[in-house]
């Protein structure tokens, strides 16, 4: 008895969580699939009737609002991220002696919550008392910066924000790329006097390309978890102009009593992250097991 | 370590190029921090200026007069909606809240970590990989049947509630944490020790926990971070008075009634954002392991 106990005292332990996972995510998940294809409204219905929802959702100028906007955001949230870290990393690995400080500088919005980062951008892009004002101050009368309240420009109100918030991360990741280059090819390299910006073109970033595609994922899979960032900075608006498929889905579950949409589009949400991840999660294991 | 900028200088015009070079660069990296710092400046002068001060002075100026009347505002007396009791409430929720969360997240990850670390068993493999997989997933495709279930549970818009979907959410990865830092300790170590008659939790005990204190650190700093920061599963499983801060904090900065005061606005975000910044500061070190290992696994 007490053999057998020790025996199986590992997937004992190991059971409640897995238990707890397979409830509630992947339990979770086949509701809200199921969910998906039925009629409900405001309260969940079991019947399942199709993808009427997934064509309301594709007819909703709202959800394709949603859509456009998940694709400027996280293009250029992630592009911009990507090249800001980038380049500080590089100029941070040129022997700084104050470089554990100016670190510590980039870094640090990666540890506020999304909605003290969007209550501060708010505010400094106030129109009437931000930076719209202070360069009007300084004389340049006809000077505007409204991105926040102007329905075309707010999401890149959420861009200017979101790559504040993410960017220092990314150099991060790109600083350790960056020192973790065979030293010894970057000396033969110097010796043969081939010139820095070279150096760096053809030999280091080329061997980054794990850490590139590593930040690619992070960046994306925040870009599409995006929500509080949204809801603090413009709240969605004007109007419904900064929505992403996270506030949409919100809205429909908890303000609109929608369930149907709710589910459809939080599905249409984990779709496009599978299309993203599921690749790479893929060959990480795979190449594990080899 | 590789030293990339250039050690050796021959003629006096090619000395002059790297001065200005170097000039140059800490000229952009000043900007950058700049562009860095700049919020946050802003946000501690606004939240110590009068209103008056903020609609005429500008942005980006020192308070001419330093008062700290928002700061109390926002602590013990701005609105949430119909309550006017500042943040200080809900900052403890959140407190109350994110403890238990990371202390049972971390031990149950933990315990996970060792199993799938050191006592493989059949299928145990997929089990990790399931879990991991749980990571990724946007957490609005188990909003509405975890809001059905902690009603049917009995502990819907309540901290037990909140604590229990953090917990539930957080041990993907925790176990990650834990799994790659144990499956980097030699598996001799517990044959050894079964050997010598060393079970299960003694094992684990005695010879893994007192080699643990660095990942339990990064693991503790992660989850704090993570569920203090948290918005989406705060504003969906609470109610009044038992929001997490960061909720409040939203609260109060797009009420509508009133006169908007953005010092208190900038007091209250600074308020939410104190204990996770602290920990940044103190153990900057272990944050950005925490945030590497999250993202780049293996």
């Amino acid at each position: 008895m007490t053999e057998w106990l020790e025996r199986h005292v590992p997937k004992m332990v190991l059971a409640p969580s897995f238990a707890a996972i397979l409830v509630f995510v992947y339990g979770f998940i086949a509701w809200t699939a199921w969910v998906s294809l039925t009629r409900s409204r405001l309260l969940p219905k079991y019947e399942i009737e199709g993808l009427i929802q997934y064509e309301r959702l594709f007819a909703s100028p709202r959800f394709d609002t949603a859509m456009v906007n998940l694709f400027i955001f996280g293009t250029l949230f992630i592009i911009i991220s990507m090249v800001l870290g980038l380049l500080i990393a590089i100029l941070l690995d040129q022997k700084i002696r104050t470089e554990g400080v100016l670190r510590t500088i980039y870094l640090y919005p990666m540890a506020l919550s999304m909605i003290v980062t969007g209550t501060a951008w708010k505010w400094i892009m106030n129109p009437g008392l931000g930076i719209e004002k202070m360069v009007r101050d300084w004389g340049f009368e006809n000077f505007s910066f409204d991105w926040v309240i102007d329905p075309d420009m707010a999401i890149y109100a959420v861009v200017i924000a979101g790559v504040w918030q993410a960017s220092g991360f990314v150099m991060a990741l790109f600083l350790a790329g960056l020192r973790s280059v065979d030293g010894e090819i970057i000396k033969a390299a110097q010796v043969d006097g081939i010139p820095n910006w070279r150096i760096y073109s053809a030999i280091i970033i080329p061997s980054m390309a794990p850490i590139f595609l590593s930040a690619f994922i992070v960046l994306a899979h925040l870009a599409i978890k995006s929500f509080d960032l949204v809801i603090a900075l413009t709240g969605g608006g004007p109007g419904y102009a900064t929505d992403l498929p996270a506030t949409y889905m919100y809205a429909m579950a908890f303000s609109r009593g929608d369930i149907g949409q709710a589910a459809s589009s939080a599905m249409v949400m984990m779709a496009v992250v599978f299309a993203i991840i599921v690749p790479y999660l893929y060959s990480e294991l795979r190449t594990k097991h080899d | 370590m590789t030293d990339i900028a250039l050690t050796t200088a021959h003629s006096p015009s090619r000395n002059w190029g790297r001065i200005a070079l170097r000039w140059l660069l800490f000229t952009l990296l000043g900007l950058f921090a700049l562009f860095y710092l700049m919020p946050l400046f802003v946000m501690v002068t606004t939240s110590l200026k009068s209103l008056e001060e903020i609609r005429t002075g500008s942005l980006v100026a020192f308070p001419r007069e330093v008062t700290f009347e928002a700061w109390r505002t926002a602590w013990s007396g701005a609105c949430t909606g119909i309550q006017c009791e500042g943040l200080r409430p809900y900052f403890w929720n959140s407190v109350i809240l994110a403890i238990p969360a990371v202390l049972i997240s971390t031990i149950l990850g933990a315990l996970n970590g060792y199993v799938i670390a050191q006592w493989k068993f059949k299928g145990a493999n997929l089990i990790f990989s399931l879990m991991l997989f749980g990571c990724f997933i946007p957490f609005q495709v188990v909003l509405l049947p975890m809001a059905r279930t902690l009603g049917i549970m009995g502990i819907a818009g309540t901290i037990p509630g909140l604590i229990f979907v953090h917990v539930i959410y957080g041990i993907g990865f925790t176990t990650l944490f834990f799994r790659n830092y144990y499956v980097t300790i030699p598996q001799e170590l517990v044959k050894a020790a079964k050997v010598d008659g060393a079970g299960f939790f003694r094992i684990f005990w005695s010879i893994f926990l007192p080699l643990s204190l660095p990942i339990i650190v990064v693991t503790v700093i992660w989850q704090f971070t993570q569920i203090w920061n948290d918005f989406l599963f705060g504003v969906s499983f609470s109610q009044a008075g038992t929001q997490p801060v960061t909720v409040a904090l939203n609260n109060i900065v797009n009420s509508t009634t009133g006169v908007k005061e953005y010092n208190v606005d900038m007091a209250a975000a600074i308020i939410a954002a104190l204990p996770t910044l602290l920990v940044y500061v103190v153990a900057g070190k272990y944050f950005i392991r925490g945030l590497t290992a999250g993202s780049v696994k293996g």
